[in-house]
């Protein structure tokens, strides 16, 4: 069965996903990679406010190519999650819900999903022409100077997500790893 | 003696660029559908049909294949024969890169320094190797590497006693630490020999070959069927979720080397395996 599941997540939802299933995501979500984590990460630092309320939100790694005239958005999958690992906690302590990007991810990441009951999603790598098409709205809403690494406000339906980290830990690798 | 302008050279180069990130390689479509077929996870299978999915709509609609457009890494084979007339052949090339980066809307992932990180927010520069080879053609190899598979390949020094079976646990340990973080069914190219910069050079260009050719070599030729065989028992599979679709393709290239040494690169692509050769 596949679930439908919308943002901002609520935990009496988040609980009853588990490792291996499929999803299909819809709502608004937010993007950062490697130097928008940074920036994120000292502005929390710094005791600053982000430019977004984290709480019950979503993150998706991802850098998208630039969006053709008229199109919402270029090619948009999932980045290696691992580069992300070490700079993940402040915002879960600020009430992150779920992470989206692809591959393996630390042994301190799962211990953190139980505890902050949260979710790691993975998408699949390399078909950004098709995630593409789940992306209704983009807007960049802060680190405009990033670039690609800027973070965008995006709106989804149906975005096609395995949960890779379920809120109590389970990973989905470690049933084939 | 013959003349080629470099101009001609940096054409090649823009327009490879424009075909190869919305267009993969006959033979890698023919290998996915394939492996469609012949994969005996569901999950696997499903990720296969969704690869397809997305080139085929990559294509039709001219959207990236992947929206990591990579670094370019080009190998030029110029003939001894060949006198190369125009501007300096690698700002001409860099000059290429950073135009079709622009007009296909393609992601600029190239920083400055390796430290302090400013985007170039063109795409260049590209890695250019040179090589002269007999004869009067120039025959450009043109790649785009995303860094997600990159990131994954790893350089040893073994000793001349680890001999073959050295070599090839290295390999799959690789692969194996690699698991789904390069974006699997993945292609990997393994230099052995040389010194550290040969191997590595030769284990870059071996990804350059097509799927299913014979290695005329042998030795390294099986080098790989060893190699696909236990990569492909793993059950990594398609992006690391269980599946026999581990490797596309393991391409061995080999080079003389010193009695002390036995230099060892793996370098790793993802299924996205975009490039494109062209001989002038």
């Amino acid at each position: 069965m596949i679930r439908k599941i919308s943002t901002p997540l609520k935990e009496e939802e988040i609980v009853l996903l588990e490792a291996g299933d499929e999803v299909l995501l819809s709502g608004y979500i937010y993007t950062a990679r490697d130097a928008a984590h940074k920036k994120l990460l000292q502005l929390i630092d710094e005791g600053k406010d982000l430019p977004f309320d984290v709480n019950g939100q979503v993150i998706f790694y991802v850098g998208p190519t630039p969006n053709k005239p008229g199109e919402v958005i270029g090619s948009a999958g999932p980045t290696t999650s691992y580069r992300m690992d070490e700079m993940t906690l402040p915002l879960l302590k600020l009430g992150l819900k779920g992470t989206i990007g692809k591959g393996k991810r630390s042994e301190d990441i799962k211990n953190y999903m139980n505890e902050y009951k949260a979710v790691y999603f993975i998408a699949i790598g390399g078909i950004g022409a098709l995630i593409s098409n789940s992306i209704k709205e983009s807007e960049i809403i802060a680190f405009e100077e990033l670039g690609t690494e800027a973070i965008r406000k995006l709106y989804v339906e149906d975005m096609p997500l395995y949960i890779g980290i379920d809120s109590y830990g389970n990973d989905i690798y470690s049933e084939v790893l | 003696m013959r003349l080629i302008q470099t101009d001609e050279i940096g054409k090649v180069v823009y327009d490879s660029l424009m075909e190869i990130n919305f267009v993969l390689p006959n033979d890698v479509k023919e290998k996915i559908i394939n492996q469609i077929e012949i994969e005996n996870s569901a999950r696997g299978k499903n990720i296969l049909s969704m690869i397809k999915e997305n080139y085929l709509l990559s294509e039709a609609k001219r959207i990236p294949l992947c929206q990591d457009t990579g670094m370019a890494v080009i190998f030029l084979d110029i003939g001894q024969g060949v006198l190369l007339e125009g501007d300096y052949i690698e700002d001409v090339i860099n000059r290429n890169v950073a135009k079709a980066y622009l007009d296909g809307y393609l992601r600029k992932s190239i920083v400055d320094s390796p430290l302090t990180r400013k985007n170039t927010n063109n795409n260049t520069p590209a890695i250019v190797h040179y090589n002269i080879v007999p004869g009067d053609d120039v025959k450009i190899s043109i790649a785009i590497k995303g860094f997600g598979s990159e990131n994954m390949s790893r350089m040893v020094l073994l000793k001349p006693s680890d001999g073959l079976e050295g070599v090839l646990d290295f390999v799959v340990d690789t692969v194996k630490k690699a698991g789904p973080n390069p974006c699997p069914p993945m292609i990997l190219g393994v230099g052995i020999g040389g010194t550290i910069e040969k191997a590595a050079l030769m284990a870059k260009h071996a990804l350059l070959r097509e799927l299913d050719s014979v290695n005329e070599d042998e030795e390294a030729r099986i080098i790989e069927e060893t190699l696909m065989e236990r990569i492909n028992s793993l059950n990594i599979g398609p992006m690391g979720m269980g599946g026999i679709t581990t490797a596309l393709g393991v391409h061995v290239e080999m080079f003389p080397t010193h009695i002390a040494g036995l230099p060892v690169v793996v370098n790793i692509n993802c299924h996205s395996s975009r490039h494109k050769e062209i001989i002038l």
